[in-house]
């Protein structure tokens, strides 16, 4: 590659220079990203091989760095959600609605029940829809395209739920401050009650697919393993780091939105490696499907938003022809709202692990500091570690199982 | 047991005196300040002794406050978890201009790249960090894009017109 | 097989006689070239996870003659950048344009590839047609699949009527020129 992606003097040189006199053997820089196509994003690792095997890495990120924490500073509460979304796309629900619970902490805002619900539905269907992507394309990486051309076509009936929630696919800037900012139609019901039905069945054959597939086994079996402590000190969270045994989910310690309600189980691994991330997953999204019957089950009637009309948008009908909605419209979207002082850290299990939001607010309109805490980030610099002394095709395979999303490592 | 504010207060306090300062209970957290020179042994501290055990650093954030006095424009915030007690803590540090702090990166591993993030973003120094370079922008950007006063757009742009947006230097 | 449902694109106009059939060779490339466009996915975000969308079962980007994802440049007819660019990608984007060859069209997919989107930072290329040239642009953020697959046949029109000649037009150089290429 040119010398615009590797600087003449990169460390790896004298390596390689040292390393040639002492025997025969050459080692070689190979330069994997920013736009390898099996890298799923934007990652560009500099590895130094000898032959097939990786001796070191090192990576660089920020390819697509979009400023996140800037734009934060100086948009109003309410806009924030958009960036919300634009960070972990693959399970973005789970954002917005840790975005509105954020605010709603800030604010103390009591949600009521019915909304509480309806989020932790929408947020295990996320979550359903982040372990399908990252599962199914760890079977594009080892060969098996079957696998993803099958249960691709569930995640489409996600949306198709998603849609009748808020209008939206992929970002769906969904909810509110205090709810959700319309009532869920029936037909959203039906379509997650079919969902419900289907969806199971063919997880249940992917999983066949899958879990006693001699081939899938070795590429996957040891594959890039960490240990618990190691895992730990690297800030390991979500299913990478229950891979590795430890049962940390958020939603247990610290339960947020009513998750207290809900009996399920948090499955762990043992080893950590590829194929235990890999079934870690695959249980995640029973256990997701177990919560999201539950919910329905239990679903109480009542109000689909908290009354807070300081901080509410009303309903666009009522903002044309009611004064007091346009008045409240007119205050909310000029940033006229009190916001208290304050410091307030929140964290949800997010599709891969914690994802964190600490918010300093100084009274103003918009927030004073944001600071996204990204799960991807921070667990994305043990994969340096784990691929040192693998083979290359493993480098890849692990790098899908960790599931590191662009947009959520970049921010 | 679980582990009590007040326990952490008395511990910390007679182990660093007024080195440690504000304790407060900001919302659901127990947050504290620690002066920049002892905030490498504070935290060593908290992450090893056996009673309060915070083995996992969940976040580090810097913070950029230009309208403060001069030893308090940057502060740096450490979110640490003790996962058996299920106990989060806050702590601060606050830094002067041309801040510097000693870095963490011996204590965790996943310091590195927060405190990478928070050179790139405030140019806060962190003194003896392995490989302490920009990690989200590019290497040639001078600035430090999130301190305050540099603005969020970028300043080349020529297709908008501020005058049309009802934009002044003032209110951007 | 006549009853077959599979629908054959139309030839072209031209004079039909016993055993002949005969046309401009303009019309003949373009329609050769039209529907058999090999994509190269340049996703960076969200949009990119639209794009799988588009070429998996559902939408099957694949009956437009896309079928075969090409990830090489050297193989590629179209580069669809679907996602944020920012400035340290925007000398990668370059570099991967240069190295398809000739004819080459650019669909920009989603409000970031065409302007920067919501995203008005010092860090976000504004609009990927500050470095390379592009031929389509679709809006969205992200766009449906449905919008992509008709950026997709807006590109097939252009590229069914372009002149087999263009890419050595003058005005063609002075494009790349005014982009430095």
């Amino acid at each position: 590659m040119s010398d615009l992606l590797l600087p003449p003097e990169h460390r790896y040189a004298k390596i390689i220079e040292k390393m040639r006199n002492e025997d025969g053997s050459e080692l070689s820089i190979l330069n994997l990203g920013p736009t390898h196509p099996a890298t799923h994003g934007i990652f560009q690792n500099i590895l130094l091989m000898d032959g097939e095997k990786i001796l070191d890495a090192e990576p660089t990120i920020g390819y697509i760095h979009r400023a996140f924490e800037k734009i934060a500073e100086n948009r109003p509460f309410y806009q924030i959600n958009v960036l919300t979304d634009r960070m972990n796309y693959c399970s973005s629900p789970i954002n917005n609605m840790a975005w509105w619970m954020t605010v709603e902490k800030l604010l103390n805002i009591e949600v009521p029940k019915r909304a509480q619900y309806l989020r932790v539905i929408v947020m295990e269907l996320a979550r359903i829809a982040d372990h399908l992507i990252c599962n199914s394309i760890l079977g594009v990486d080892t060969g098996a395209y079957t696998g993803f051309l099958y249960v691709f076509q569930f995640r489409e009936k996600i949306y198709e739920i998603y849609e009748e929630i808020c209008g939206a696919r992929l970002t769906t800037n969904m909810g509110r401050i205090g709810g959700f900012e319309r009532a869920w139609s029936d037909e959203a019901f039906k379509k997650l009650n079919v969902f419900l039905e289907e969806f199971p069945i063919a997880w249940k054959e992917f999983e066949n697919l899958f879990e006693r597939n001699r081939i899938f086994i070795d590429r996957t079996v040891n594959v890039g393993p960490i240990s618990a402590e190691k895992a730990m000190q690297y800030g390991l969270t979500g299913p990478n780091l229950r891979a590795a045994g430890i049962d940390y989910d958020v939603r247990k310690a610290a339960p947020y939105s009513s998750y207290e309600d809900f009996d399920f189980d948090i499955p762990v691994g043992q080893s950590g490696d590829t194929y235990d991330r890999f079934c870690v997953r695959n249980a995640e999204v029973w256990q997701s499907l177990s919560i999201i019957r539950q919910a329905l089950a239990k679903l109480p009637e009542g109000p689909y938003h908290a009354d807070v009309p300081d901080y509410y948008l009303p309903p666009k009908e009522d903002v044309y022809h009611n004064m007091e909605s346009l008045i409240y419209h007119f205050k909310i979207v000029m940033g006229e709202v009190p916001v208290p002082v304050a410091e307030i850290y929140h964290a949800v299990e997010g599709g891969n692990g914690e994802l964190g939001f600490y918010l300093i607010t100084d009274g103003s309109r918009t927030p004073y500091r944001l600071k996204f805490r990204r799960p991807c980030y921070v667990y994305y610099q043990a994969y340096t570690e784990m691929i040192k002394g693998g083979m290359l095709s493993d480098a890849i395979v692990i790098l899908s199982s960790l599931n590191v999303i662009a947009g959520e490592l970049d921010a | 047991m679980a582990l009590e504010i007040e326990f952490i207060k008395e511990k910390m306090i007679s182990k660093y005196g007024n080195k440690v300062l504000n304790f407060e209970m900001s919302r659901d957290i127990f947050s504290f300040e620690a002066t920049p020179d002892e905030i490498h042994d504070v935290i060593r501290f908290l992450k090893e002794d056996e009673q309060l055990n915070f083995h996992f650093l969940t976040d580090l954030a810097g913070v950029h406050f230009p309208d403060n006095d001069e030893n308090h424009q940057f502060a740096i915030v450490y979110h640490l978890h003790n996962w058996v007690e299920n106990v989060r803590i806050r702590v601060k540090t606050y830094l002067p201009e041309s801040p510097e702090v000693p870095t963490i990166t011996d204590l965790f591993l996943c310091a590195n790249w927060m405190e990478r993030e928070a050179w790139d973003f405030y140019g806060i120094n962190f003194i003896g960090h392995p490989q302490l370079k920009r990690i989200l922008n590019m290497e040639e950007m001078v600035s430090h894009p999130m301190r305050k006063e540099f603005p969020m757009e970028d300043g080349g742009r020529t297709d908008k017109d501020d005058r049309f947006f009802g934009r002044t230097p003032a209110n951007c | 097989m006549s009853d077959s449902k599979t629908k054959m694109v139309a030839p072209p106009e031209g004079v039909v006689g016993e055993g002949f059939f005969a046309t401009k060779l303009n019309d003949v490339v373009g329609l050769a070239r039209a529907n058999s466009l090999w994509p190269l996915p340049f996703a960076t975000s969200c949009c990119g996870i639209e794009f799988m969308a588009t070429m998996a079962s559902h939408y099957d980007l694949a009956r437009f003659g896309s079928e075969r994802v090409s990830f090489s440049p050297r193989q590629a007819d179209m580069l669809l950048v679907m996602g944020t660019i920012s400035k340290k990608m925007a000398p990668i984007l370059r570099q991967v344009y240069e190295q398809m060859s000739e004819p080459r069209w650019v669909i920009a997919v989603g409000a970031c590839a065409t302007s920067g989107g919501v995203f008005d930072t010092y860090s976000v290329l504004q609009g990927i047609d500050k470095v390379i040239p592009v031929d389509v642009y679709v809006p969205g953020c992200p766009p449906r699949p449905e919008q992509i697959v008709q950026g997709v046949m807006q590109l097939q029109e252009l590229v069914k009527n372009e002149s087999v000649r263009r890419r050595n037009s003058p005005e063609y150089k002075e494009l790349l020129a005014s982009y430095n290429l």
